[in-house]
């Protein structure tokens, strides 16, 4: 089923539109109207990403809602989109997101409001742009032009230390994708093409693949972010104003996932088998270690940045676990589990994560300090806030009834299949993950109100409330009914295991 | 005799001007101004009104008339024209408003004009020294400024030694191949063998002599004191428009002369290359003047263009081609922009003058950004299709190791870049003296920068007109 409208180039082109939009409305004093307008954009292109989930047929493997122009004939680069059920549930985890970013910005930011509004719909248009693009020199290009957005709103309207993080962050993003830049232009002279899916066809030797799958592996592994090049994570959200944290954490950090899926796994697969203990052994220290360094933060954004490099550990060992379970097993059966885990992993950790950054933000708006020590009894002062960062904490540590208990349950699960003891470490997360969130709960909500500004604070106001809500509604429903979710992604899912299963040698 | 008919119109032009302009008070330079303008927009009809086709050989095969040829001259045109309307007012401003500037910048358009043209060694060396000669004029223009007249100073010196270098590699290749005429050459290094000794030594001098005209390292002492010395204006011409001609002067030479010596001169481009990389880029992050910074990224341009042309092929000369069409218009933009903010007795040249433009006018601070984001090589803006282009050529000829080495150093030369667009935007801003240049000005500004994005976005075309300027 296709629908008449172009939907995916209406979703990465309406909020760019609306983006310029809101810049020429905001330029003035109408800040009023450009917050509105922008918030309108953002529903609007929510509202656009709904078809793609109602009409999208998840019997098929194929490519849906593919749109195909020719942009550059001289390198023979298309303009050429269309989403599978990997892509398409992110795409609408992006728009759902934007929408709350726009709302979470709305009266707290009052620099250059118009601007920043501005920058988080570009930047919503260019993800979209990422997850829907079938050309790899497209996905190169949106890929990239996401880096000037996000280096502007870290550096603009982040904290004390915002020009080193937000420098920190484009050069290492940077310095990641430029080697993939050289593996794609490589690809080409071999296929002829810059098409994804003509590079999964394409048959190249050993070397090259792991050439290209190292390539592949830095641009992505700084984005996701894997130990030990995550170092810019904590710095980009400590300084980052809470919309540019959640957008960091909830969608910028699939990026790198989703390439994980769109070009390692099935461009070398090969390469990704013969590495894939390399894969695994950092997915392992990224869940263990960094959960541990989790634990010792004093700044709570700090605290689940780590936690947030934590969960994605967790994304990278789904994913590469397949091929051990396939030796033992015979069958992708355990690994589709634990794939397809990895990827509600990725749309859960968008929520929790972007509650968990919410809620420190509805923190920082009011005492404006994100240091643990500084609150202590919250609960006193803010009943249903607390009673929504509890929830959400839950959440993050892997209660199940929500839906950061899913994803993790299913991967732990399939690792058993593939060696006991990547599954015990990865089962340790259970622990550090509750101890770490827990703890920072016990520190900031409970107890007896610490200070004056906790004894001053006000709950939270509608325009909170009803973020807050919605996000709790998201991560509960998933958490007890996560099928619609896998059902969308499976054939995929399945088609993709196959794909890799056939050697390209 | 139409096939010169450009290069006739622009020589007579610039003559009658010339005398004209003797004629005006200052308060009617103006007229120098339009009909200097006027000249060039005559002589992109000239070439434009003319089939690509043939190459077509005239006076005893001394000039040649091409689609490579006329697609650089039509560039070279629309740079000087856009040379000439930012300067307007900052010469006036500065009391440099003279006839000089327009009468030294057509000649230096035919100097180029004659290099892009040239079919044998002697009109290539003709047309550089007229080039070189306005130019050396032009620095030294601003007679009051000490910058001036020791960037002027050290331009010529080293100006004279590179010409030397490359005379004397002339001579060389004339007396082993016996001709002038670059055809003749071709054949005779055919003959004469790859690995005759006084050939190679030939070519040795003459890529000396690109390398310096070029401001490839080692070569490139002059540039950044040249760049920063001379006024704005003339930066601004000399940053552009040359680096086309040079360009094409690599192409007469190298490519239409010297092919048979391939492999040398490759060897010797990648070592250019590479160090031009790493100097321009590393030392740029160094500058605190912007005019300065710009001239390291200069060579650091001028490394990666070179890319293209070793490679070697077809497809590779035109991502070169592509490469320096691209840049010249982002050194356009660049230096535009030091211009509009700049007002008398203030030259805006140091880094931190950029500080909080943001505050000021956040319509130019996102000019600027277009325009930085765009020489970091950062999609969608149009520099990065040049570098796609320049690294896709060397990928194809199998150095895929270089294609790397030249990324690694464009991560280092995003840094200062970034620095830019970071004061910009991240800090406050050192004076708050609203902007007050000129409309022309500003619409050709923006229009410079809006076209870096647009051909972003579109660049097929541009890529297009280079391909097919180089037909198989």
């Amino acid at each position: 089923m296709s629908s008449e409208l172009p939907l995916l180039s209406l979703v990465i082109w309406t909020p760019i539109i609306g983006g310029l939009l809101v810049l020429a409305i905001g330029s003035g004093k109408h800040v009023l109207e450009a917050r509105v307008v922008a918030l309108l954009v953002s529903l609007l292109t929510f509202a656009i990403s709904i078809p793609l989930y109602v009409q999208f047929d998840s019997t098929t493997f194929q490519m849906q809602f593919v749109e195909l122009y020719p942009w550059i004939e001289r390198f023979n680069i298309n303009y050429h989109l269309g989403v599978d059920g990997i892509s398409m549930p992110l795409i609408i985890l992006t728009t759902f997101t934007t929408v709350l970013v726009v709302l979470a910005g709305w009266e707290v930011i009052q620099y250059k409001p118009a601007q920043y509004m501005a920058a988080f719909l570009i930047m919503e248009g260019l993800m979209n742009g990422v997850f829907a693009a079938l050309d790899g020199m497209l996905f190169y290009v949106f890929w990239e032009a996401l880096l000037i957005p996000m280096f502007v709103v870290i550096g603009i309207w982040g904290g004390p230390r915002r020009v080193y993080a937000t420098i920190k962050f484009f050069l290492y993003t940077f310095l990641g994708s430029v080697f993939m830049l050289v593996s794609l232009i490589y690809m080409y002279f071999q296929a002829d093409s810059f098409a994804i899916l003509d590079f999964h066809a394409l048959q190249l030797g050993m070397t090259e693949q792991i050439l290209i799958f190292l390539a592949f592996l830095l641009a992505f592994a700084v984005k996701v972010p894997m130990w030990p090049v995550h170092t810019w994570l904590p710095d980009a959200h400590v300084e980052a104003p809470t919309g540019g944290s959640v957008i960091l954490a909830a969608i910028m950090l699939k990026l790198g996932a989703y390439g994980f899926l769109r070009f390692s796994l099935p461009m070398t697969p090969d390469a990704s088998q013969e590495l894939d203990w390399l894969m695994i052994t950092l997915s392992l220290i990224a869940v263990v270690y960094i959960g541990f360094v989790a634990l010792v933060q004093k700044d709570m954004k700090k605290l689940i940045a780590y936690s947030s490099i934590s969960h994605m550990g967790f994304v990278t060992l789904g994913f590469f676990i397949a091929f051990t379970i396939f030796e033992n097993t015979g069958s992708w059966k355990g690994a589709a589990m634990g794939m397809e885990g990895a990827i509600v992993q990725m749309i859960s950790h968008g929520f929790i994560s972007a509650a968990m950054f919410l809620c420190i933000g509805v923190l920082y708006d009011r005492v404006h300090s994100r240091e643990i020590s500084a609150y202590g009894g919250v609960t006193n002062t803010m009943p249903t806030f607390a009673a929504f960062a509890v929830l959400f904490a839950m959440a993050n540590a892997g209660l199940p009834g929500t839906s950061g208990f899913v994803g993790e349950f299913m991967v732990i699960l399939s690792a058993f299949k593939a060696n006991f003891w990547f599954a015990f470490l990865a089962a340790l997360t259970l622990i550090i993950g509750a101890a770490y969130t827990l703890w920072m709960v016990k520190r900031v909500f409970f107890g007896e109100v610490a200070n004056d500004n906790v004894a001053k604070l006000k709950d939270l106001n509608s325009r909170e409330f009803i973020i807050l809500s919605v996000l709790a509604v998201a991560v509960l429903f998933f958490g007890i009914y996560p099928a619609p979710l896998l059902e969308v992604m499976s054939v995929s899912v399945q088609h993709l295991l196959e794909h890799i299963a056939q050697s390209k040698l | 005799m139409s096939v010169a008919l450009p290069e006739m119109f622009v020589l007579g032009m610039a003559c009658l001007i010339l005398i004209i302009d003797l004629f005006l008070t200052d308060k009617n330079r103006i007229i120098t101004y339009l009909l200097a303008q006027a000249t060039l927009i005559g002589a992109a009809i000239a070439s434009m009104g003319y089939q690509f086709g043939i190459p077509e050989i005239a006076f005893d095969g001394n000039f040649i008339r091409d689609g490579m040829g006329d697609t650089l001259k039509v560039f070279i045109y629309l740079s000087v024209f856009v040379v000439f309307l930012y300067s307007r007012s900052y010469l006036q401003a500065r009391n440099l408003f003279k006839g000089e500037f327009y009468v030294l910048g057509l000649f230096g358009v035919l100097g180029m004009m004659v290099m892009v043209s040239a079919h044998s060694l002697l009109t290539l060396y003709l047309g550089l020294e007229l080039l070189s000669l306005s130019m050396y004029a032009l620095v030294a223009m601003n007679r009051d400024s000490s910058y001036a007249s020791e960037a002027a100073m050290k331009y010529f010196v080293l100006g004279a030694l590179a010409s030397g270098m490359l005379l004397y590699g002339m001579s060389m290749l004339y007396g082993v191949t016996g001709s002038l005429e670059l055809a003749q050459i071709s054949a005779g290094v055919t003959v004469a063998g790859a690995d005759n000794m006084v050939l190679v030594f030939g070519l040795v001098f003459t890529v000396v002599g690109i390398a310096f005209k070029l401001g490839a390292v080692p070569f490139h002492m002059w540039v950044p004191d040249v760049y920063q010395g001379s006024p704005t204006a003339v930066t601004v011409y000399l940053g552009s428009a040359p680096k086309i001609a040079a360009f094409a002067m690599v192409m007469r030479l190298l490519v239409d002369g010297l092919e048979g010596l391939q492999e040398q001169w490759q060897g010797m481009l990648i070592i250019l290359v590479i160090l031009s990389l790493a100097l321009g880029n590393i030392t740029a992050i160094a500058q605190t003047n912007i005019k300065r910074m710009l001239a390291y990224s200069t060579i650091a341009h001028v490394g990666y263009l070179l890319l293209g042309v070793l490679s070697g092929t077809q497809s590779g000369y035109a991502s070169s081609m592509f490469y320096t069409i691209v840049y010249a218009l982002m050194s356009l933009g660049g230096f535009g922009m030091i211009m509009l903010l700049s007002r008398t007795g203030f030259e805006a040249d140091r880094i931190d003058d950029f500080k909080g433009l943001n505050e000021r006018s956040p319509w130019f601070a996102f000019m600027m950004l277009i325009l930085m984001f765009s020489m970091a090589g950062v999609p969608v803006f149009l520099g990065f299709w040049a570098k796609l282009s320049v690294l896709s050529a060397v990928v194809e000829a199998d150095m895929v190791w270089l294609a790397a080495v030249a990324v690694i150093f464009s991560i280092i030369g995003a840094f200062y870049y970034l620095r830019i667009v970071k004061l910009m935007y991240f800090d406050k801003p050192e004076d708050t003296t609203p902007i007050d240049s000129e409309i022309d000005v500003r619409v050709m500004l923006s229009a410079n920068s809006l076209a870096i994005l647009g051909l972003g976005l579109f660049p097929g075309a541009l890529m297009g007109l280079c391909v097919n300027a180089f037909p198989a």
